[in-house]
């Protein structure tokens, strides 16, 4: 039924230059709206705010090196973990893969030219900017040290500046809410012809799903932040128990949002994932309606599992049960999508290289994360390990191990695409093998010792704790070279790397359709979208006939 | 290279990365409502805090209602509401072509919109001569309860914010009253106005909401 069309009227035209190429000079990319500059500029962003929580987080396992002071004082420990927190969740894992990866990919997946608001695309990166800067404005006001959940009364109560980094999020918030209605609207209304719902790419499902997150909780989360800031500002008093407030609405706003959010990393994260379990098993989804309606269903009950963060908080056993139980049901969705990932491996003809890797090492995280996560969502065990390493180490496995992994499987993947430039596959292996180990022995020490006792933001420990959190610091510093050697070979392979083929991987997926990198409205003539994104059993399609010009 | 500028679409060419007007139109129709949906759920936050507190503090709060006047929040529905109305007839005077009709009926949306805020003022002054201020400023000698002042400073928060959203609809319509004049609304291309106007009717609807929590609850 499929016919290859060939990309129209273009043969003898000469090729226009791709989007890094199409115009030049600083004020080109600031005031661009071209969603692939848009895409690379939030990539500096993002790896800049990697490295900055990175540098955090070291500085965190610097001082829990011994069990008394190491570096610093503890009001420095409470302020540097908190900044650790914030970075890394709203600079770094919420935005990194959409506005990144789904900012370049969504239009070329669809076959459109750019994302349906190319200007409030531009907005939200300044916004994002403007979040970021509120938010680190705090480190030069004082610090913050409340944690990255704002709990009140004391976040409302400490005398460190809490207001700018409560506004710093609320404003990061507003850029994530951009974002998000962008591509909702673009997946509705800019498919190309014959691009049915069910033929779409399941990372743009994935990311579709993320979206409707981001519109829909991100709001109340700015809600309460905003109360807690203005709080501070008018002594509002809406949280304090003095002036008869609640401290517990305040945890149950918060999570309303914040568990939600953990959604919003994790599902662009299984959306790059299912991308790269094809490509590299040269197989379509073992069952592409089950990838793609369970990322919907996650996003449906992550909004009613809020209750489990609160287990020890007051709330009623009855509450502890239904949150405990419908938090399970995010464990049934997800073993849906780790069952339909490992069938799609069966019978297909493996190929590896680093995004494959990557693959690996998140599946191994991710179900462990997992696990893990159905055991705390047990209340009665909950019980045991709240506010110990063992939650630490959960999180850091689900939500860090999953997003990273996957961000970085993202960014190998696609860097032929984004750059039209190949990176040392054996360096890539290297570093990933690095990452993996270091992640590892950073993490599974935290869950032995969380299990045995140890509680979470303290800067000393009794000395029975030290082996394990020596392993952990010898851990973080594998993982950071890991980072560091990645940052080093791909910058590297974008100054000096060999030219790449449109279609490294052999992909059939549509991005690949368009050249590498592609030229500023993406595809040349009309790209054949009546084939599937995942028909292997068809011949490849061949490469656009306008390749851009070889740059220099 | 030509780029998508949406600001330099001719009236009726849609921008360079939509094939269509229409696709266009529904792309903006679609992005307003999502938009208006993410507004629901901000205002929902404030509604889910007050449903919370009005569990906990059911009688404190029962009086605090009835010190509001009643009248006031009353007459401001009914404002709003013409308003809501007024503002629908300058979509429909786009459609039908007539520029003086657009215009007459903006100018009196925004005499509408600007009495709320009015009466809004002067209730707000009425509650601080009676000591009913937000927070710990708060220092009513007739309800001295914790479960007024929190009834209060959510008042204060829901109903500023909510005024907020009126200033910034009244100076979205202040603008598509010129335009109107300008003669930009035209009846095959007036989406800038019917999103304004949809705008509007959330401010109205969210008001329909506050006006029975904080007026009407006995």
């Amino acid at each position: 039924m499929t016919t290859a069309t060939l990309p129209l009227d273009v043969a003898g035209a000469s090729s226009p230059p791709d989007y890094l190429r199409a115009e030049s000079g600083a004020w080109s990319w600031l005031n661009t709206r071209d969603h692939k500059r848009i895409a690379v500029m939030f990539l500096g962003a993002v790896n800049l705010s990697l490295l900055l929580g990175g540098v955090f987080a070291l500085l965190l396992r610097l001082e829990l090196l011994t069990p008394e002071r190491t570096i610093m004082s503890a009001g420095a420990y409470n302020r540097v973990f908190t900044l650790h927190g914030i970075v890394m969740v709203f600079m770094f894992m919420i935005p990194a893969i959409p506005t990144v990866f789904g900012n370049f990919l969504l239009p070329l997946m669809l076959g459109a030219k750019d994302v349906a608001f190319p200007r409030l695309n531009l907005a939200s990166f300044y916004v994002y900017l403007l979040g970021s800067a509120l938010t680190l404005w705090s480190m030069v006001a004082g610090g913050a040290d409340m944690g990255w959940t704002f709990y009140a009364p004391y976040s409302t109560t400490s005398p460190a500046a809490v207001a700018p980094v409560g506004l710093g999020v609320f404003v990061l918030g507003l850029s994530s809410i951009m974002t998000g209605l962008n591509f909702i609207v673009t997946v509705h209304t800019l498919r190309a012809r014959h691009l049915l719902w069910h033929k779409m790419p399941l990372f743009v499902w994935s990311i579709y799903a993320t979206s409707i997150i981001q519109v829909l909780a991100t709001p109340v989360l700015g809600m309460s932040l905003l109360l807690v800031a203005v709080d501070r500002v008018f002594q509002l008093g809406i949280f304090d128990p003095t002036l008869g407030g609640d401290p517990v609405l305040f945890q149950h706003l918060f999570w309303f949002y914040s568990h939600p959010a953990v959604y919003i990393m994790v599902l662009p994260a299984m959306g790059v994932i299912s991308e790269v379990v094809c490509t590299f098993a040269h197989r379509p989804p073992a069952s592409y309606r089950a990838i793609a309606y369970s990322s919907l269903g996650i996003a449906f009950v992550g909004f009613l599992t809020w209750g489990h963060h609160m287990f020890v908080a007051g709330i009623s056993v009855l509450d502890s049960g239904l949150f405990g139980v419908l938090s399970m049901f995010v464990a049934i969705f997800s073993a849906i999508k780790v069952f339909t990932w490992t069938a799609t491996l069966r019978g297909g003809s493996i190929f590896f290289s680093t995004p494959m890797l990557y693959f690996f090492w998140f599946l191994f995280l991710f179900i462990f994360g997992g696990m893990t996560g159905v055991a705390v969502a047990t209340s009665s065990l909950d019980v045991h390990w709240h506010d110990t390493y063992f939650v630490v180490a959960h999180f850091h496995f689900i939500m860090v191990g999953s997003t990273l992994t996957a961000y970085l499987a993202a960014l190998h993947y696609w860097f032929p695409k984004l750059f039209g430039r190949c990176y040392s596959e054996r360096w890539g292996m290297v570093s990933s093998i690095l990452v993996f180990t270091g992640f590892f022995f950073t993490f599974m020490p935290q869950f032995l010792l969380g299990n045995a006792g140890m509680p979470r933001r303290y800067y000393s420990y009794p000395e029975q704790y030290q082996w394990l959190n020596v392993l952990s610091t010898g851990g973080a510093s594998i993982l950071a070279a890991g980072l560091i050697s990645t940052a080093v070979y791909l910058a590297v392979a974008l100054a000096r790397g060999a030219r790449a083929p449109q279609n490294p991987w052999s992909s059939r997926s549509y991005e690949w359709l368009s050249a590498a990198p592609p030229p500023t409205h993406n595809f040349l003539g009309q790209p054949d979208f009546e084939r599937g994104p995942y028909d292997y059993h068809l011949p490849e399609p061949p490469p656009a006939l306008a390749q851009p010009s070889p740059g220099e | 290279m030509a780029r998508g500028h949406p600001n330099d679409a001719r009236l009726n060419e849609p921008a360079d990365h939509f094939a269509t007007l229409a696709q266009q139109e529904q792309a903006s129709h679609l992005g307003m409502w999502l938009f208006l949906t993410s507004e629901v759920l901000l205002f929902g936050a404030l509604f889910g805090l007050y449903t919370g507190y009005r569990l906990e503090y059911a009688a404190d709060f029962a009086q605090a209602v009835q010190h509001n006047n009643i009248a006031i929040g009353t007459i401001n529905t009914a404002l709003l509401v013409t308003s809501s109305f007024s503002a629908a007839w300058a979509v429909h005077s786009a459609r039908l072509g007539s520029r003086r009709g657009v215009v007459t009926s903006l100018a009196v949306t925004l005499l509408l919109g600007l009495g709320f805020l009015v009466l809004k003022l002067v209730e707000y002054l009425e509650h601080f001569q009676a000591g009913i201020y937000p927070g710990a400023l708060y220092h009513s000698t007739e309800l001295p309860s914790h479960g007024a002042n929190l009834f209060f400073t959510l008042y204060f928060f829901l109903t500023g914010l909510h005024a907020l959203h009126v200033v910034a609809g009244l100076s979205a319509l202040a603008v598509l009253a010129v335009l109107g004049w300008l003669g930009r609304h035209t009846p095959e291309r007036h989406t800038s106005l019917e999103l304004g106007v949809l705008y509007w009717h959330l401010v109205d609807v969210i008001w329909i909401f506050v006006w029975p929590l904080m007026y009407l609850q006995k």
